[in-house]
């Protein structure tokens, strides 16, 4: 791992679905084994370029997403590297059993991408917003469960899941995100990343939640309030290390996610906290609700999900951790 | 064609894997005799007329495979599998007992020679599909074989795979169906009736057989025929008996998972044994 943040975090000129298409090309190119899946997302996910260039290793299903993961994992029981994309509640809640046992239990070698993650469902509204795809997916074992923040961890992470083998859920952002880590970073799964120090608490942040993190730890700066920021963006497994290293030297913790926080980040962090170091933890995120329409500014106040409120929860656990 | 002494060495085989079967889900004292009956003349051509396979190296990249969908007539298959020297023949005993390498349902990870993990009815669809989709783009000369229980095919995912089977042309798959006509709760026809799976299949076009699923002349030239299609997959629907063969089992109505009592067992390995001396 080697993480140099960004001068300036601005949004991205390309968007994520582009760089994970032209990834994948590349990655093609040089290993005959990458196979694309997708059950009739492939014009969303800016995917038509790789099936135009490989058609006889692009299997475009149809409206299958059950179909489309077990044919995954057939196809990788042949010895070939799959990546299975769609919408994630379809890619995950549609098709769990298929997950769990077709790939989990059976322990093939299979990468699903779901797109639009959370409040970035937008105009898809309620039944495209997936608050709960990351939660269903941590009871299956041995899973590996990542939410990279920006194109440059995208690019790093699609190459390294090319060359590792199980069962893997990568939460894509499709859109533009906002640029974290300049472009020479490399990441390691499975280990967070300490994007800013500080000594009175600490949130971790995940997804398109980071950005606002950092913008609530400059505001809390101006207060007085040092807070360390952290982006975990493996939530399974899950950097224990870090998380109680970060309870020990802050003394307080908020998670902060674009998912329900119900078996999502929260859960994971505070799993690792109540069998360890206990200090208070608090939680921005989405709290047992479904989805709405709307366009994403309007859904992250709707759901609370901006720096603002990471303030306020910050004040609140600080109250907690001196009281 | 086979010649007379083929068909004769794989009837006995059948009967043998009947005999195995049989004496370890007895031993155990219960288990999935009817639909590991109704199956057991389809593996005994796969296996001994079939499928390109090699007990010695079991991950042989060129083998043909077999997905059994239906995964709880596993015990079936690791009879076959033991007696064509897999794993030796005593591990049949260990059925279901802790630490098994032979679990009720087929395992990919625990069992050597069996090709994929099923259980969880419908999923094998799809999984065999990526198999010979894999197998093909990998340029390999093979075929994929899936075995479907008749009540399995009132899941949604089966008819997923099959339409995208032929959509993508496998030839190189074919898929035997288990219409022995009775599920868990009694006959499919009174809980949710598959009627004539044949038009149902060829409306989906595929090269679609049906077969007297004891008859292992029929069978085997079934799947020659289904060998010879270069542009569709292939479906052979066996009208099969479930039970078949296990005295104690072939005329309950519900066979589905059964306890078997040692004088059960003995009287149905009795009949199997006089039937494999006269033979």
């Amino acid at each position: 791992m080697s993480v140099v943040l960004a001068n300036k975090r601005v949004k991205e000129d390309k968007e994520m679905r582009n760089v994970y298409c032209e990834t994948l090309m590349e990655l093609s190119e040089e290993n005959k084994k990458i196979v694309v899946l997708d059950a009739d997302l492939m014009n969303s996910m800016g995917m038509t370029k790789y099936a135009k260039k490989y058609p006889g290793r692009t299997f475009n299903v149809g409206v299958q997403e059950a179909n489309m993961v077990g044919i995954a994992a057939g196809l990788s029981a042949t010895g070939l590297i799959p990546y299975a994309h769609s919408f994630g509640p379809f890619a995950t809640r549609r098709c769990f059993d298929q997950l769990f046992l077709s790939c989990g239990y059976a322990k093939l070698n299979v990468r699903i991408v779901g797109s639009d993650p959370g409040v970035t469902a937008a105009y898809n509204g309620g039944t495209h917003m997936p608050f709960e795809d990351m939660g269903i997916l941590r009871n299956i074992p041995n899973i590996t469960i990542l939410e990279p923040v920006d194109s440059v961890m995208l690019k790093d992470i699609i190459k390294q899941t090319s060359n590792m083998y199980g069962l893997f859920y990568i939460r894509l952002l499709r859109k533009n995100a906002v640029k974290i880590y300049e472009d020479s970073s490399t990441f390691e799964i499975g280990k967070g990343i300490t994007l800013k120090d500080g000594r009175d608490v600490t949130i971790i942040a995940t997804g398109i939640m980071v950005d606002d993190a950092l913008k609530a730890s400059e505001e809390l700066e101006k207060m007085g309030i040092s807070a360390r920021v952290v982006n975990i963006f493996t939530l399974k497994p899950i950097d224990r290390e870090l998380i109680i290293k970060c309870a020990k030297e802050t003394g307080a913790i908020v998670t902060v996610e674009n998912h329900s926080v119900i078996n999502g980040l929260y859960s994971a962090v505070s799993e690792v906290i109540a069998g360890s170091t206990l200090v208070p933890v608090d939680k921005v995120g989405v709290m047992d609700e479904f989805g709405e329409v709307g366009p994403v500014d309007y859904l992250k106040l709707r759901f609370k999900l901006t720096p603002e409120s990471i303030v306020e929860k910050v004040k609140k656990v600080l109250e907690r951790k001196n009281s | 064609m086979l010649s007379s002494e083929k068909i004769k060495e794989i009837e006995k085989f059948a009967l043998k894997i009947r005999i195995e079967t049989i004496k370890a889900i007895g031993n155990l004292g219960f288990g999935h005799i009817g639909g590991a009956m109704s199956i057991a003349d389809t593996i005994a051509v796969l296996y001994d007329a079939v499928m390109k396979y090699d007990p010695k190296n079991p991950k042989w990249e060129d083998r043909d495979y077999l997905i059994c969908s239906k995964g709880h007539a596993g015990p079936t298959i690791y009879s076959a599998l033991a007696l064509k020297g897999f794993f030796p023949i005593e591990e049949l005993m260990t059925l279901n007992k802790p630490g098994t390498h032979l679990p009720s349902h087929c395992d990919r990870n625990l069992t050597t020679g069996i090709d994929m993990t099923t259980g969880s009815l419908g999923q094998g669809s799809s999984l065999a599909v990526g198999v010979a989709l894999g197998n093909r783009y990998s340029g390999r000369k093979n075929t994929t074989y899936l075995i479907l229980g008749d009540g399995e095919m009132q899941e949604g995912q089966v008819w997923e795979a099959v339409l995208y089977a032929a959509h993508q042309k496998l030839s190189n798959l074919v898929v035997f169906v288990d219409y022995n006509k009775k599920q868990l709760d009694g006959y499919t026809a009174d809980i949710n009736d598959l009627g004539d799976l044949k038009s149902k299949f060829e409306a989906f076009k595929w090269f679609t057989q049906e077969v007297d699923g004891h008859n292992v002349s029929e069978i085997y030239e079934a799947v020659e025929n289904a060998k010879k299609q270069n542009e569709k997959p292939s479906a052979i629907i066996l009208h099969t008996v479930k039970g078949k063969g296990c005295s104690f089992a072939e005329n309950e109505l519900y066979n589905h998972h059964m306890t078997v009592s040692r004088q059960q067992m003995e009287e149905a390995l009795n009949v199997l044994l006089n039937e494999l001396d006269r033979r």
